[in-house]
């Protein structure tokens, strides 16, 4: 192989290897030629090689002996494909106080992720072209190599629920699906033209699954927790009603749907029973349904207050066996960041969110570690499945794939603090606490947007 | 018994022997206030702020003469003459309470919770005069002051039906608490709409039908009818309220020999409870009231002398039991 006339810009050695990593939406069609310098097994290090943004070959470690204008010595961390977050919340324009679009991408560059899809949910709402236009700008402007920003299009106008936004315009300037996130559609009469409407551009429609009259008091869940404090609070019932109607809509008109942020089992079992009828419906859930519960409130710690709220050990055992199983595809974070003077106010107060692009590959990956969520879903659930169902460029580490991916310490412990989040704001949970897991080094199209002297940079 | 507690938040935070403590220093302060001198000089110099951001006239009261009973200088602060209707956030009234150095801050708030987040970030005594509908410590106090005194000090057996609006109630969720704290059985009763969830989760029993809920039971507790439940779509309307929960004569004559009546007050008569009752020799209801003062006494003089040993000493010697 040493006569071989390829190009190479970056080779990264000795890395540790989890895989193998399918890449579903592909079909096999990778798979087929064996790999040159033979299959790398799980717990191997191994070498990649990458030219012109693209990998080129994924070996054991030291069995090609190529050379390559950069050279990384991983030093035995775990290599990763980036993370892709299809649902965050950047707050520009308009609350830029909270993140910006520079500062969000930034908590997804040393997070891990590689592509990031942000909703409408800012002021003005991104119900124009200009919008989004000015959000891919900013995105550009502060990060030339990326995160990639893939903005979402506001469902409807001003997200008021009365008149669809004009789609068809946003997806021209550069949108990549549609919600109404943060301010569920009360007519489920919209919500089925909106469906169909959107469908017609071949574009996905998000729904954040919330029936406004059930759940009138958002962020806390019904049940021991909120009875003991004497909070306003909301069935999970709130949330699967919601899901119930989207996946016979969907099944009824023939378009698909993707489901934010499920938070309970009830929906878990709805969807299931959905994709059993054929239904093209998709679900995600987050990093934080899956590690707290409704307990983390008990304090009345406004970081915990998120929408929908924090559920019990049952909807977390039952979301980790969907998300094994393939039931719920994807993770999200549902990044929403709020200023500490936002938080730091009586419970019921508060805003809802969870500020989580810093936190969620440290979280998730302990679930990996501790044996409660496979790899094979660990990767799928951040990379294939949210790539695969968005158009997004993915990386399976076949040749020809998008060369985005890190090199994470997985034994690293870190402090979740002001000094360590990227994020601007520093709403968490978790805040304070340690966590185990970073980015060591982070890797997109081939070039180096997060590194340290150690990763051999 | 030298007090440990800065705050009081909630009757959980209490142990049953903090309780009786509680309760005995009423008792001694009880007997002062039925003197013709009712002052003390007990918290000459110290400086109590009541701070009241939601409505209140019979707690303010209570506390303000408790507070000048023993001498102290009290501050009343009142949602609408605060900076709070400018817009000022709580943690920033905290701050600016907290800089004036009063000895102990009575908070009314109408969020659940606002008392920790005071208590939290303060270092004087926070005592909390009811909070959302999480806990009013002070209520279930008195109430068990006026419970004790009925019953002789004895609490082991005996059955408390708490009656209407529990899940709004916080004076049922510190009642609950305390009543099972010092051995009573809790029974609640009341309409679906008006309970809160997860009761299995409760120590109580529950009744959805009141004749039932009154059986032998010893003490009933009405609770106040906020009359916006209605408009909230909890209940049809006040006079199928009165004719399903309304407490009246002939559900006593179900109850034990000796039951009484409480009522946290002000009660909405002919529709929580019958008018008739609450004026009957069975109704403890104005007991309560003036064992209200007397409590606030014994909590304003264990919580703001808890750091001054000799103070709590002498207290203690001139007291009975």
């Amino acid at each position: 192989m040493t006569g071989t006339q390829k190009k190479l810009d970056l080779a990264v050695r000795g890395a540790l290897w989890f895989g193998p990593i399918r890449n579903e939406g592909k079909g096999d069609a990778k798979g087929g030629k064996p790999r040159k310098g033979g299959q790398p097994q799980k717990g191997q290090l191994v070498d990649v090689f990458v030219a012109k943004g693209k990998i080129v070959a994924l070996t054991p470690a030291g069995s090609l002996d190529l050379r390559a204008a950069k050279e990384i010595d991983a030093g035995g961390r775990v290599l990763l494909p980036s993370l892709t977050d299809v649902h965050v919340h950047l707050r520009e324009p308009g609350q830029e106080y909270k993140e910006d679009i520079a500062s969000g991408l930034g908590a997804a560059a040393f997070g891990g992720f590689s592509n990031i899809m942000c909703m409408a949910n800012t002021r003005p709402v991104n119900d124009t072209a200009s919008i989004t236009e000015f959000m891919l700008d900013q995105a550009r402007k502060s990060w030339p190599d990326g995160p990639r920003l893939f903005p979402i299009g506001a469902l409807t106008k001003g997200l008021k629920g009365q008149e669809l936004a004009p789609m068809a315009e946003l997806k021209d300037a550069g949108c990549h699906a549609f919600s109404n996130d943060g301010r569920p559609v009360e007519s489920t009469e919209l919500f089925r033209r909106a469906m169909e409407y959107a469908h017609d551009l071949g574009i996905v429609v998000i729904d954040h699954c919330e029936d406004p009259y059930l759940a009138p008091a958002a962020g806390m869940n019904e049940g021991e927790v909120s009875s003991r404090l004497g909070l306003p609070a909301q069935p999970d019932v709130a949330e699967a009603i919601q899901v119930a109607r989207d996946v016979l809509l969907a099944e009824y008109l023939q378009t698909p749907i993707h489901l934010a942020h499920i938070s309970c089992e009830k929906s878990v079992a709805l969807i299931r029973f959905a994709k059993a009828r054929g239904v093209n419906v998709t679900a995600e859930t987050c990093p934080h349904y899956l590690t707290l519960t409704e307990e983390e409130a008990a304090g009345y710690s406004a970081g915990a207050k998120v929408s929908p709220p924090l559920r019990v050990k049952g909807d977390v055992d039952a979301l980790l066996d969907a998300l094994a199983d393939g039931t719920i595809d994807m993770l999200a974070t549902d990044h929403a960041p709020h200023a500490a003077h936002e938080k730091e106010v009586e419970f019921d107060q508060a805003p809802c969110g969870i500020s989580g692009l810093d936190t969620a590959l440290s979280t998730t990956w302990e679930l990996v570690r501790a044996g409660k969520l496979p790899f094979d879903a660990f990767v799928r659930a951040w990379t294939t499945a949210p790539c695969t169902r968005f158009g997004l460029p993915v990386n399976a580490f076949a040749p020809g794939d998008t060369a985005d991916f890190v090199l994470f310490d997985q034994d690293a412990v870190w402090t979740v603090s002001a000094e360590s989040m990227k994020s601007k704001s520093k709403n968490t949970p978790l805040y304070g606490r340690q966590l185990r897991g970073r980015v060591a080094a982070h890797f997109l199209a081939g070039k180096m947007v997060v590194g340290i002297p150690s990763a051999g940079a | 018994m030298q007090w440990k507690h800065k705050d009081l938040l909630d009757v959980s935070q209490l142990s049953a022997d903090e309780v009786r403590h509680i309760l005995a220093t009423a008792a001694y302060f009880r007997e002062i206030n039925s003197r013709p001198v009712k002052k003390v000089p007990t918290l000459k110099g110290r400086s109590v702020v009541l701070f009241f951001a939601e409505p209140s006239t019979r707690t303010k009261t209570s506390f303000d003469m408790a507070g000048k009973r023993l001498s102290a200088d009290t501050f009343a602060l009142a949602k609408s003459g605060s900076s709070l209707v400018k817009g000022e956030t709580l943690k920033d009234t905290a701050l600016t309470l907290q800089a004036m150095n009063p000895d102990g801050i009575v908070i009314r708030h109408s969020s659940s919770g606002a008392a920790q987040f005071l208590a939290e970030r303060l270092d004087c005594s926070v005592i909390n005069a009811g909070d959302g509908r999480h806990a009013h410590p002070t209520q279930a106090l008195l109430d068990a002051l006026t419970l004790s005194r009925h019953w002789k000090g004895d609490f082991a057996g005996k059955t408390v039906l708490i009656l209407g609006d529990i899940a709004h109630s916080r004076v049922a969720r510190s009642n609950v608490i305390l009543l099972t704290k010092l051995g009573a059985r809790v029974r609640l009763c009341g309409p679906r709409t008006l309970m809160p969830p997860r009761l299995d989760t409760w120590p109580v029993e529950v009744f959805s039908d009141l004749s039932a809920a009154c059986k032998g039971a010893d003490a009933v507790m009405c609770l106040r009818l906020q009359l916006e439940r209605q408009q909230a779509g909890l209940l049809p309307d006040l006079r199928e309220y009165a004719r399903t929960f309304g407490l009246g004569e002939g559900h006593m004559r179900l109850a034990a020999p000796g039951c009484c009546v409480l009522h946290p007050g002000p009660i909405n008569r002919g529709v929580e409870i019958g008018s008739a009752l609450a004026d009957s020799a069975e109704s403890l209801i104005l007991e309560q009231v003036e064992n209200g003062v007397a409590v606030r006494m014994a909590l304003l003089f264990l919580y703001l002398t808890r750091k001054s040993p000799d103070a709590q000493v002498m207290g203690q010697s001139g007291m009975p039991e």
